[in-house]
């Protein structure tokens, strides 16, 4: 019991690299996060699209990245697409993680967004064109307003796997959390270190939780019989 | 006026074309109050969407006073929209992220009409104007949106089976509104259902049959909501 408590308080010697690599990880998430739920957002409309190569476009972009383990594409823009394609061994592996997760997430929250979209009943479309609503305006001003607050949960649901996925760019050598805290279970030979990084990713998750519940009843006081799919 | 001339509409691909609407004339006079009666299938929807400049038809022309609307670009057609067309719904269609208020004003901003309360006023929703659609009964969300699409003050109002979701008593209700507003604002008003007592409350009566106008007959009196069988 006392080794238990010894090795646990081994976790206040470990502060500041832990410190560093929360960082790490807390940087890589709210950068794709920022880059993917706005971008994710073309490729939607665009999978959608009358025009064939656009949407054949977004389709097999969807495909590949949802399609591929996102370790794997970590490696093949680590190792091969920044040095080789781009010429660029000198860009940072958290920009590289950057991009990769971006394009990963951006790929599932298209798809989340396009079963949103979808799932607005064609009489909401309709309405706003009877009152002399263009294309666009429907789009942005109509079915997207009533978009959000369905995907919500689907997209708090990708956050959430975001958190724990970051844990995978230790394999390209970026000092996460996960990769700081390997480390020093190996030096110390203490593996209850890991409770610090545990207890990490339950905290952000958490939060996450309580954020997308304040969301959803942000975006609750509305009701949605007109608009329902039937 | 409204003068359509041999509108063809057909739906389905190159392999299998169903003939949706077969060659339809009919013209209908300003300030007139006309019922198009027809089948389940029959193409009434589709006749009124085509009228009203929400889809285009295949062939044949559409002529309000001197204007062809089929040879209107989509953004003229929209413009066209704003301008002299209302639209009712017989799923109402109502936006449900805004409250009653707001959907109507919506329509009055869009035509530029200042006064949207008037029209509060008129159907009588005064009390119920800060609720959300889902808060409102079925009666009172068609009442909203029979006042969204009057805040536009158009020139001509098209309604698709407004009573068709209603019971007996609030659908007498919701025809007397429309008897009454026909009666005071001139507006004309072409009304589809397949309720055949509601045509004695029509000038005109137009019966459809797959595609097709069967007669076109004119009541020499009319009756008023409460009067009709139901
Ligand atoms: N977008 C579409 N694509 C293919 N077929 C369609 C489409 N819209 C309507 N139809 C078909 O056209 C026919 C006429 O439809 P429409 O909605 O005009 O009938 P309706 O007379 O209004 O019927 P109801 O009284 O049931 O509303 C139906 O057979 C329908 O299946
Ligand atoms: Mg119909």
């Amino acid at each position: 019991m006392n080794g238990i408590i010894e090795a646990l308080g081994g976790i206040w010697n470990i502060r500041d690299a832990f410190a560093e690599g929360a960082l790490v990880t807390i940087q890589l998430f709210v950068l794709t996060m920022i880059f993917a739920i706005p971008a994710a957002l073309p490729v939607a409309l665009g999978s959608n699209c009358k025009i064939p190569p656009v949407r054949w476009l977004c389709k097999a972009y969807i495909w590949i990245f949802r399609g591929t383990p996102l370790m794997l594409q970590l490696f093949f823009f680590y190792y091969f697409v920044f040095p080789f394609i781009f010429h660029a061994p000198q860009v940072s592996a958290l920009t590289i993680a950057v991009i990769t997760f971006s394009l990963n997430y951006g790929a599932y929250l298209a798809e989340i967004y396009r079963g949103g979209i979808e799932s607005i009943h064609k009489g909401q479309y309709e309405a706003a064109y009877s009152l002399g609503l263009g294309k666009t305006t429907t789009m942005f001003g109509v079915i997207i307003p009533q978009t959000v607050k369905r995907v919500l949960p689907s997209v708090s649901n990708e956050m959430i796997t975001l958190v724990k996925d970051t844990a995978l760019v230790s394999c390209i050598s970026l000092s996460d959390l996960f990769r700081v805290v390997t480390k020093q279970v190996s030096a110390r030979s203490n593996p209850l270190l890991y409770v610090a990084p545990a207890i990490f990713y339950l905290i952000f998750t958490f939060l996450l939780t309580l954020l997308t519940r304040f969301l959803e009843k942000k975006f609750s006081v509305t009701g949605e019989k007109g608009s329902e799919k039937k | 006026m409204i003068s359509a001339q041999n509108i063809i509409k057909t739906y389905g691909n190159k392999t299998k074309k169903t003939q949706i609407l077969n060659n339809i004339s009919l013209t209908i006079a300003d300030r007139s109050f006309t019922v198009i009666l027809g089948a389940s299938g029959s193409g009434k929807s589709t006749l009124l969407n085509i009228l009203s400049g929400l889809e285009r038809p295949d062939s044949g022309s559409i002529r309000y006073a001197d204007t062809d609307i089929t040879f209107l670009s989509d953004s003229q057609l929209t413009e066209f929209r704003k301008e002299k067309i209302g639209f009712v719904f017989q799923q109402y269609y109502l936006l449900p992220n805004m409250t009653a208020e707001q959907n109507i004003r919506m329509g009055a901003d869009l035509a530029g009409n200042p006064d949207y309360r008037e029209t509060i006023r008129a159907v009588g929703l005064e009390n119920e104007r800060k609720k959300y659609p889902d808060e409102l009964s079925g009666g009172e969300q068609q009442r909203v949106s029979i006042a969204r699409a009057l805040a536009k003050k158009p020139d001509f109002l098209f309604l698709d089976e407004p009573t068709g979701a209603l019971d007996e008593k609030t659908g007498r209700q919701i025809l007397a509104y429309i008897a009454d507003i026909h009666q005071r604002c001139g507006v004309t008003m072409i009304l589809v259902t397949h309720n055949q007592n509601i045509a004695e409350m029509a000038d005109t009566v137009i019966r459809m049959n797959s595609g097709r106008i069967e007669t076109e007959q004119k009541n020499q009196t009319k009756k008023t909501a409460y009067e009709i069988a139901w």
